[in-house]
C-alpha cells in the first residue's frame, strides 16, 4: 500500500485532523495563561464534577428500578444524592454561564463554544424536568399535570407526552443524558481547542 | 496577511503574556471530591421529598363529592380534558399564539374520549354483574340523541347529588342506565379498581398514566393539596416541589411570567410564555451575534472584577 493511499484513508485524515486541532498538550494542558486566575473559573469544573455525581447517583438509582427509592431507606438516600447533585450542578452551571457572559467568552472565534454551552444548559433543564415528572410520587403528578398545558400549547405535546411516565423516564435516563453528556464533551473540547478567552484589552486591529 | 478593524465584542487579542503551571487532572479530582462530599452532606442534612402519589381510590374516599362531580363532568363532556382540544380531542381550538393554532395544526395524537375512557370502558372491565351488564348494553344500543337526553336528565338531577352510606345517589327518573352506571363507577373508584382500569386499557404492562392524571387534574382534590403545599402556578409552584426544597429553581424566569399580566390573565397564557421563552432562549444562544447584547459585558466592566488580578498586574 502506498503512502499516498494511506494518506487518503478516512482514518488517517481524521487522525491528522484531530491531532492538528487538538494536540495532547492542548487536550491535557500543564500550563495556562496567567489571566486564568479568578474564582469564576471554579464553576466550570464544578459543573463537570457535579454532572459526574449526578450520573453516578442516577446509575445507582437505576440498579433496583424506579420504585426502589420509595420503599428503601438506602434508595431514598441515593435519591437524595441525585437531587442534591442536580442542585449543585445547576447552581454551578448558572454561575458559570453568567461568568462567561460577563467575560464575553464568545470572543476570538469562540461563538460555537458559547452556543454549545447554552444548548447544554437548555438540554440539562429538559433532563431535570423529565426527572421531576418521573419520580412516581405526588410531585410528579402535580408537575406533569401543570406542565402539560405549556408543552401542549406549542403542539409538542402530541409527540412528547409529559403524562406518559414511561416516555418521560426513558428520555430522562437515556436520550437526554446522552445528549447532555455529548454536548458537554463537545463544549469542553472546544474550550480546549480555542483556549480560555483572554481579557479585554485596548487593541485596535486584529490580524487574520 | 491582511488586517481589519478590531471588534472588541467579537475579536479577542492574542495573548502574549506568560503562563503558569496548571494541573487539570488534579483540579478535576479535587472538584469531584469536594462536590461528592457536599452532596453527601446536603443529603444527610436535608434528604429529599417523597410525598406519596394521589390515587383515585383516595380521591373518591376523601373527597367523594369532588370525585362524583368530576365523573359527571366527564360524562357530560364539560371537564377540562373533555373541552381541551388537541392533542386529546377536537373539542376546542386550544391556545393560540396570535394567528397560530399550533396544537390544533398538529392534531389529536393522544386521543381521549372522556365518556368512553373514564366511564364506559372501566365499567366494562368489571366482572359480570347482571344489572350493570344490562345497563351497559342499553347504553351501547341507544342512539346518540337518546344518550344525550339521559346525560342531560342525569346532569340536572345531579344538582341534588348525595353520598348515602358510601353510595352515590342521584334521583334521576329519565336518565336510563346512568344512575346505576355512575353509582357503580363510584364504587369502583372507592375499591381502587378504577385506578387499575385506567392504566390497563392498553394491556397488562403499562407506563402511560395519561388517563388517570388527566382525570385527577379535572377535579379539585389534587389542586387543593397542591395549594396547601404552595405549588400552584400563581404561587411560583411550577418550579417548586413539596416541602422546603429548592425544586427547579432554574425555571424561575419561566415561572415569573405566569405571575404577571398579560400572561396570567390570558387564555393563551401558556403559549405566550413559551413563545417568549423561545425568543429569550434564542437570544441567549445567539448572543455572540446580537449587537448591543454582546456589548453589555464590555460596557458594564464586570470583567474588571473577574480579571482584577490581571488588570492589577498591568503597567
Amino acid at each position: 500500500m502506498s503512502t499516498t493511499e494511506i494518506d487518503r484513508q478516512w482514518t488517517t485524515r481524521l487522525r491528522k485532523r484531530v491531532a492538528g486541532k487538538l494536540p495532547p498538550e492542548k487536550l491535557l494542558p500543564d500550563t495556562q495563561p496567567t489571566y486564568v486566575s479568578s474564582w469564576i473559573y471554579v464553576f466550570g469544573v464544578t459543573t463537570m464534577a457535579a454532572l459526574g455525581v449526578v450520573i453516578a447517583s442516577g446509575c445507582l438509582l437505576a440498579l433496583r428500578g424506579p420504585q426502589w427509592w420509595h420503599t428503601s431507606s438506602v434508595g431514598h438516600f441515593v435519591n437524595s444524592l441525585h437531587l442534591w447533585s442536580v442542585e449543585i450542578f445547576f447552581f454551578a452551571m448558572v454561575i458559570h454561564l453568567w461568568g462567561k457572559y460577563f467575560m464575553a467568552a464568545w470572543r476570538g472565534g469562540r461563538a460555537l463554544t458559547w452556543m454549545t454551552g447554552v444548548v447544554t444548559f437548555l438540554t440539562s433543564i429538559a433532563t431535570a424536568f423529565t426527572g421531576y415528572v418521573s419520580q412516581s410520587n405526588f410531585d410528579s403528578q402535580w408537575i406533569s399535570t401543570q406542565a402539560k398545558d405549556g408543552i401542549n400549547s406549542t403542539g409538542a405535546g402530541a409527540f412528547w407526552n409529559v403524562l406518559n411516565s414511561g416516555q418521560m423516564l426513558m428520555w430522562h435516563i437515556v436520550l437526554l443524558p446522552i445528549a447532555a453528556v455529548a454536548l458537554t464533551a463537545l463544549h469542553v473540547l472546544l474550550v480546549r481547542i480555542k483556549g480560555v478567552v483572554p481579557p479585554f484589552e485596548k487593541t485596535t486591529e486584529v490580524t487574520q | 496577511m491582511r488586517s481589519k478593524a478590531f471588534r472588541p465584542d467579537v475579536d479577542a487579542p492574542e495573548w502574549k503574556g506568560g503562563h503558569s503551571p496548571y494541573d487539570i487532572i488534579k483540579e478535576g479530582t479535587i472538584a469531584l471530591v469536594v462536590v461528592s462530599i457536599l452532596t453527601v452532606l446536603l443529603s444527610v442534612a436535608f434528604g429529599s421529598p417523597d410525598d406519596p402519589s394521589i390515587t383515585i381510590k383516595a380521591w373518591s374516599t376523601n373527597a367523594p363529592m369532588d370525585f362524583a362531580t368530576t365523573a359527571l363532568s366527564e360524562l357530560n363532556a364539560t371537564s377540562g380534558s373533555a373541552q381541551y382540544g388537541a392533542p386529546y380531542n377536537h373539542a376546542s381550538t386550544g391556545q393560540q399564539l396570535g394567528p397560530l393554532t399550533l396544537a390544533k395544526w398538529i392534531g389529536v395524537r393522544v386521543p381521549v374520549n372522556s365518556v368512553n375512557d373514564y366511564i364506559i370502558d372501566p365499567l366494562r372491565s368489571l366482572p359480570k354483574q347482571p344489572a350493570l351488564t344490562a345497563d351497559l348494553s342499553q347504553w351501547s344500543s341507544a342512539s346518540g340523541s337518546t344518550r344525550a337526553g339521559w346525560v342531560k336528565d342525569y346532569s340536572q338531577a345531579a344538582n341534588q347529588m348525595q353520598i348515602v352510606n358510601g353510595q352515590l345517589v342521584v334521583n334521576a327518573t329519565n336518565a336510563g342506565p346512568l344512575p346505576v352506571m355512575m353509582a357503580d363507577l363510584f364504587q369502583m373508584a372507592r375499591t381502587g379498581a378504577l385506578d387499575q382500569a385506567l392504566v390497563t386499557q392498553n394491556g397488562f404492562y403499562t407506563s402511560d398514566y395519561t388517563l388517570p392524571l388527566l382525570f385527577l387534574a379535572d377535579g379539585t382534590y389534587l389542586s387543593g393539596i397542591a395549594q396547601k403545599q404552595h405549588l400552584t402556578g400563581d404561587q411560583w409552584g411550577m418550579m417548586n416541589e413539596t416541602g422546603n426544597y429548592p425544586g427547579q429553581a432554574w425555571l424561575w424566569l419561566y415561572t415569573f411570567w405566569y405571575q404577571i399580566k398579560p400572561f396570567n390573565a390570558s387564555g393563551n397564557g401558556d403559549v405566550l410564555v413559551w413563545g417568549l421563552m423561545m425568543v429569550l432562549s434564542a437570544g441567549l444562544l445567539l448572543t455572540p451575534f446580537i449587537p448591543g447584547l454582546r456589548s453589555i459585558p464590555r460596557k458594564t466592566r464586570v470583567y474588571r472584577l473577574i480579571w482584577r488580578e490581571h488588570y492589577r498586574s498591568l503597567p
